[in-house]
């Protein structure tokens, strides 16, 4: 049947490409997306065109992403045309996106495409819940939206529109329409952008500044940033303000293979920051031992992973958190300095700061030398009363003299750290890992290099801290099981990745247990 | 009040004969009503009707001049009984409310109106939330036409056409007395445009004279023997009545050539979208001239079976488009061509989609398919119509399927749910999990991410009536929550007075954050600021004790998770008999932000001492494990990458946008979860006194950040 339609002499009816112009803007409920299309449509009847404009935001209103649609188009010879309510795949001339995710959304909903569709996007980022909640790493990957722009859109309008907005005091509306009027994408002239905002009437003199950044950004855009090469291990060791640190540094570099240089002196300067240049040695003596263990297997092959990767994680693993370290960060003048700049205090105005602390007699053991701490946790008496003293939360004003000297004190404790109970507890674990680390590398190299990453299983404070423990216990427990099989080292990735999201979505113990099975 | 204003909206409602209205189509229709000379207006707030119950709150005075009665109704149910005043006297009444939600609580009101019949025109603005963007269970109102006999207006998406179908609907009304609906799709709702607008119209007979002159007939009451009669009026008197009427006034409209081989019917909603389809195939120009016959059905109920046939009559075949299902008119159609034998076949739901949104390509491949089958020359050389499937099938375009994260609706910026939700895992960590009914508000997103607490949502208001099942349990006890909008609505009686009753042994927890804060922030009962027009300040705590509750707990600041928790634990472990009711309240964010925020501004310019508060953490002392975020969800508290090669995950941040409620620091301090939460605060224009102790103490500290300064080991060369 079809066939023979198509060889049918008839012309199409209607003209079915003279159509309305189609405008969708994709946005997150809150980011003035109604603004942004009642100007539009302002536009286009200000130029006595006919303009339709409709949305669905319902729900979405509360930051969930939602989109509008705008049509224009003349009349002609009195007849007005007929506007469509929602954007048809494939049929959009102009897709405006406040956010770039929301970017990939739209090209997801098939409104961007390769022969009409101009895309004009923020490529800055509002992360999703599922990004932000995610244990560990869960921040969606950008370079997959740019890709795809690349082959849907006809023409792309891409950079930082929330940045520019805010840098000119606006918001990112002000910013897209100044874009859209960069694009050219509508036959209207700036000046009928600029009347448009005039009239809303409000915030008119930072709305302009911002579209007209954005404007010019479009007409005459930056050159792309040239892309350094970052070899920082090739350069002579960095010059130390502090002869003890320059002294350390050359240390490193005599014993260090080359690859794990920038690793390591990253992780030195960490170290010495934490404790004192001793504390730094015993690093350089580790790493000494580690590289030493590293030749014999073979690691010139692997560029030294194993060295590189325990000079980071035995830096994290020696800097633990605990009272002392938290006290010292939050009583630095580089902190001030830096919340000052965050939330924009000058020195017309005062700036203090009140920290949210809850601190357990857990803690304070920690703190107290060994044999002391041991002896005051059998007594389970007085430990409990002692916590239920201590174990509440406490609102610090940390720039009021007194609790500022308290912390201060707190902070300068590094002499009770090496003794402290804590610390014995942290060698010990420090040392067993390691060890297992060594024991495995050498008959199966990435295995060795993954004992090491499971370190980053450990992080946070109290109950955190206490369930990474036990995650970090449980996998490496199973690693040693698995040691003798050839594809162990793929195993204990798996195992790490799905500790770190366990009880969000991994799930361990069913891990292992699949393992189980397998032998 | 609630905080936001629609003063500019309310001067469109002034505009005066000749005159251009531009704006939404739901404004256009508050306009249309005004016009028509109602008396009474009334309604529940929802989307997508919200801005017309919004605008008519804040039009006290136009509504003054024109001596017409405003209401919010406590629920659809009230605003549908308030119809009852046209029953016996000529007045216009118009209620809003979102369907079919709003429908459903109303239907008892609504099945008695449409029995007794009315003398004045009531009309009701159905809000129709069906199809993209809404946020109920997808049904129709049509049934609800259909059942309780009621005619149901379903205008082309024209602000023209809709505004004179208000004007017609009250006419229809009471030609044929019966209650009328004017159903309108969230899209035509937000839908901008223009018409001519004529002068509002102050009805000739009064709510006072009604007062003055009470009349009553016991025909138009609801009981036997007088409700069978009505059944037979309904089909004897008034259904030819209103047939009768919608051809006279041409309520429906016919489109494109008088002859053609086939022919399209579709409901009014539908024609935009269905002019676009038939561009595509090349059948339409963008002006709506049409190669193809329309019937427009403005009025899907009753059906014209007399335009039908006149319609159908000598066409080879002929397709309807119905959005949703059940297909009622296909149905229908049907059955008007069997009984008149009409062999015209009638397509529809063959072609077109049994369920869902008619999106413009729906519509289309339906066209397509249906000229495929009965008139394939229509579509001539076929146009290449708008196709993103090869795009979409773009090997790159597939992978980012797999990396656009889904984007849920939340809880606001330091919205005072947040902190109460959190307390409520708090709670379930250490008591395990308890079985949780939900309710309809903001406060459902407890069931979304990050929280993930509630099992069922049985409608507006009946939270706590969805746990009754539980009462009597001697398992863990469940947990149901309520807003203060839906407390109001119905929850008092149907949830808390029912617990109370039945000795329910479960815990109620009552949001309340002084507004029906989804909707759009209007005013309640229990609302805290003065109104001018309405009796606000009633706590809900008053009404729980007077319907006989004994253990009640009020926290008047939800921020306090560590209080938060500890009442929450005390209801789930009390020995106490008979329902726990817990009323959480803190004043709704958004709202809050949108009274103060210009206020602090003016303060700061005016010289004044204010003090700015914000919330911050402390990166070097994050440690990544995003602990508070799987406790908070706060849009203000994200994650940064930082450039250190010894970090492995981002670590916590917030952003400006943080308002400093509290939660995050609350949070982490009552989870004992760690110390990298601050908050900042700065005071705006000091006085001396806060100048001078901050000289003192800085210079202190400045003295002692040297001292340890110099002892540290810079690694960096300066």
């Amino acid at each position: 049947m079809r066939n023979e339609t198509l060889r049918l002499p008839l012309a199409a009816a209607g003209a079915a490409t003279e159509r309305p112009i189609t405008i969708a803007i994709v946005a997150m409920g809150g980011q003035g997306g109604g603004v942004l299309s009642g100007w539009i449509v302002q536009l286009a009847e200000d130029a006595g065109w006919v303009a339709q404009s409709t949305s669905v935001p319902g729900v979405a209103q509360r930051t969930g992403a939602t989109i509008y649609y705008v049509e224009m188009m003349p009349p002609a010879n009195g007849q007005r045309p007929i506007l469509a309510q929602m954007p048809t795949p494939g049929d959009v001339d102009i897709v405006l996106a406040s956010e770039f995710m929301e970017a990939g959304r739209s090209i997801l909903r098939g409104i961007v495409t390769p022969d009409r569709t101009t895309l004009i996007a923020s490529n800055h980022r509002s992360l999703a819940i599922s990004e932000k909640s995610a244990p560990g790493e869960g921040i969606a990957d950008s370079g997959a939206v740019v890709e795809a722009i690349g082959v849907t859109a006809r023409q792309q309008i891409i950079f930082n529109m929330d940045e520019l907005a805010v840098r000119n005091g606006s918001v990112i509306s002000s910013a897209l329409f100044g874009a859209l009027s960069g694009s050219g994408a509508l036959p209207f002239s700036r000046e009928d952008y600029h009347a448009v905002i005039k009239r809303d009437g409000k915030g008119v003199t930072a709305s302009l500044k911002t579209f007209d950044a954005a404007f010019d950004r479009v007409v005459n855009p930056p050159p792309p940033p040239v892309v350094l090469e970052n070899a920082p291990a090739k350069q002579a060791a960095p010059a130390a303000a502090d002869p003890r640190f320059a002294g350390l540094l050359t240390s490193l570099r005599e014993t260090l293979p080359e690859p794990a240089w920038a690793m390591a002196e990253a992780g030195l300067r960490k170290v010495v920051d934490y404790q004192d240049e001793r504390y730094g040695r015993e690093y350089l003596e580790i790493l000494g031992h580690v590289q030493s263990i590293d030749r014999l297997a073979g690691g010139e092959a692997h560029h030294y992973a194993f060295t590189e990767n325990a000079a980071k994680y035995l830096a994290n693993a020696m800097t633990y958190d605990d009272v002392i370290r938290v006290a010292d960060l939050k009583t630095r003048a580089t902190r001030r300095a830096r919340i000052a700049r965050e939330v924009g205090a000058g020195p017309q105005h005062i700036l203090g700061t009140t920290e949210f602390m809850h601190p357990r007699m857990e803690e304070i053991a920690g703190m107290l030398p060994a044999g002391f701490a041991r002896w005051l946790k059998s007594r389970q008496g007085l430990y409990g009363w002692l916590d239920r003293k201590v174990n509440k939360g406490r609102r610090v004003r940390t720039y009021s003299p007194g609790w500022f000297l308290v912390l201060y004190v707190l902070g300068g404790m590094q002499w009770l750290r090496r003794g402290s109970l804590r610390h014995a507890e942290e060698v010990a674990h420090r040392e067993e890992w390691l060890r297992c680390a060594y024991d495995l590398v050498g008959s199966n190299y990435e295995l060795g290099v993954e004992v090491l990453k499971c370190r980053r299983l450990i992080k946070g404070y109290s109950d955190t801290h206490a369930r990474g423990l036990s995650k970090f216990d449980k996998v490496l427990a199973e690693i040693r099981r698995i040691a003798p099989r050839f594809d162990a080292a793929v195993w204990a990735r798996r195992l790490r990745e799905t500790a770190i999201k366990d009880g969000e979505g991994g799930d361990l113990d069913g891990l292992i247990r699949t393992l189980h099975t397998l032998d | 009040m609630a905080e936001r204003s629609f003063a500019k909206e309310v001067e469109h409602l002034r505009l005066g004969d000749g005159e251009v209205f531009r704006g939404e189509a739901i404004l256009a229709i508050t306009k249309g009503l005004l016009q028509a000379g109602v008396s009474y207006v009334g309604g529940y707030q929802g989307s997508p009707i919200s801005h017309l119950m919004d605008v008519l709150a804040d039009a006290k005075d136009i509504l003054g001049e024109l001596g017409v009665n405003f209401q919010s109704s406590a629920n659809e149910a009230t605003a549908a009984a308030m119809l009852s005043a046209s029953v016996m006297y000529p007045l216009r009444g118009a209620v809003a409310w979102k369907s079919t939600v709003g429908t459903n609580v109303a239907s008892d009101a609504l099945a008695n109106l449409a029995s007794g019949g009315v003398t004045g025109g009531t009309l009701v603005i159905i809000g129709e939330d069906y199809g993209e963007g809404s946020s109920i269970m997808q049904e129709r109102t049509h049934a609800f036409a259909m059942k309780s006999q009621m005619w149901l207006l379903d205008p082309r998406p024209d602000h023209t056409c809709i505004v004179d179908l208000i004007a017609k609907g009250f006419e229809l009304s009471e030609a044929s007395n019966t209650p009328v609906m004017l159903e309108v799709r969230v899209r035509t709702c937000h839908m901008h445009g223009h018409f001519v607008a004529k002068d509002n119209v102050r009805p000739a007979f009064s709510l006072d004279d009604a007062l003055n002159t009470p009349k009553r007939d016991l025909g138009r009451i609801v009981l036997p023997p007088a409700a069978y009669e009505h059944e037979q009026e309904k089909i004897a008197r008034r259904l030819p009545a209103a047939i009768d009427f919608v051809r006279r006034n041409k309520l429906n409209e016919w489109f494109g050539p008088a002859d053609g081989c086939v022919g399209i019917i579709l409901q009014g909603g539908m024609y935009n979208n269905v002019i676009r389809a038939l561009q595509y195939l090349g059948l339409s120009d963008a002006y709506g001239n049409t190669q193809v016959p329309l019937y427009v059905m403005n009025v899907t109920y009753p059906l014209i079976d007399s335009e039908v046939a006149e319609f159908v009559q000598g066409k080879d075949a002929v397709l309807i488009v119905e959005e949703g299902q059940p297909d009622y008119l296909e149905q229908a159609l049907n059955t008007v061509l069997r009984r008149r034998d009409i062999q015209t076949p009638l397509h529809g739901k063959d072609v077109l989609p049994m369920a869902g949104d008619y999106t413009i390509q729906a519509i289309m491949n339906g066209v397509q398919a249906f000229l495929d089958k009965r008139a394939p020359q229509l579509l001539g050389n076929r146009p290449p119509v708008p196709d993103a499937r090869p795009v979409l099938a773009d090997p790159k375009v597939v992978h980012l399927k797999s990396v656009v994260p889904p984007r849920p609706p939340g809880l606001c910026t330091g919205c005072p749910e947040r902190p109460i939700f959190a307390a409520m895992k708090l709670v379930q960590q250490e008591l395990g999990e308890h079985h949780v009914s939900a309710d309809i508000g903001c406060h459902l997103f407890s069931i979304l991410p990050p929280f993930n607490i509630g099992t069922t949502t049985m409608g507006f208001g009946l939270g706590a009536a969805s746990s009754a099942a539980f009462s009597q349990s001697g398992g863990k006890r469940s947990i149901a929550v309520m807003g203060d909008g839906g407390f109001w609505h119905n929850g008092l009686t149907s949830g808390i007075g029912n617990a109370v009753f039945n000795k329910h042994d479960g815990v109620f927890l009552i949001v309340d954050n002084f507004y029906s804060s989804a909707t759009g922030g209007q005013d309640i009962l229990s609302s805290r600021a003065p109104n001018k027009n309405r009796k606000t300040n009633n706590p809900i705590s008053k009404a729980v004790a007077g319907v006989g509750a004994t253990w009640v707990r009020e926290v008047d600041r939800t921020y306090d998770v560590g209080r938060m928790r500890a009442v929450l634990k005390e209801a789930l472990t009390t020995k106490e008999e008979g329902p726990k009711i817990i009323i959480a309240s803190s004043e709704c964010m958004l709202n809050r932000q949108r009274r103060e925020k210009p206020l602090v501004a003016k303060a700061i310019k005016g010289g004044q001492r204010v003090v700015k508060e914000r919330f911050g953490v402390d990166e070097d002392v994050c440690t990544g494990d995003h602990a508070c975020i799987r406790l908070s969800g706060c849009p203000s508290l994200s994650v940064k990458q930082l450039d250190d090669p010894l970090r492995d995950d981002p670590v916590a941040a917030i952003d400006n946008s943080c308002v400093a409620c509290g939660n995050c620091g609350e949070v982490s301090e009552a989870a004992a979860l760690c110390p990298s939460f601050y908050r900042a605060e700065v005071v705006h224009n000091p006085t001396g006194w806060d100048r001078f102790k901050a000289k003192l103490s800085m210079a202190l500290i400045g003295f002692l950040q040297q001292r340890r300064d110099r002892r540290r080991i810079v690694a960096e060369a300066a």
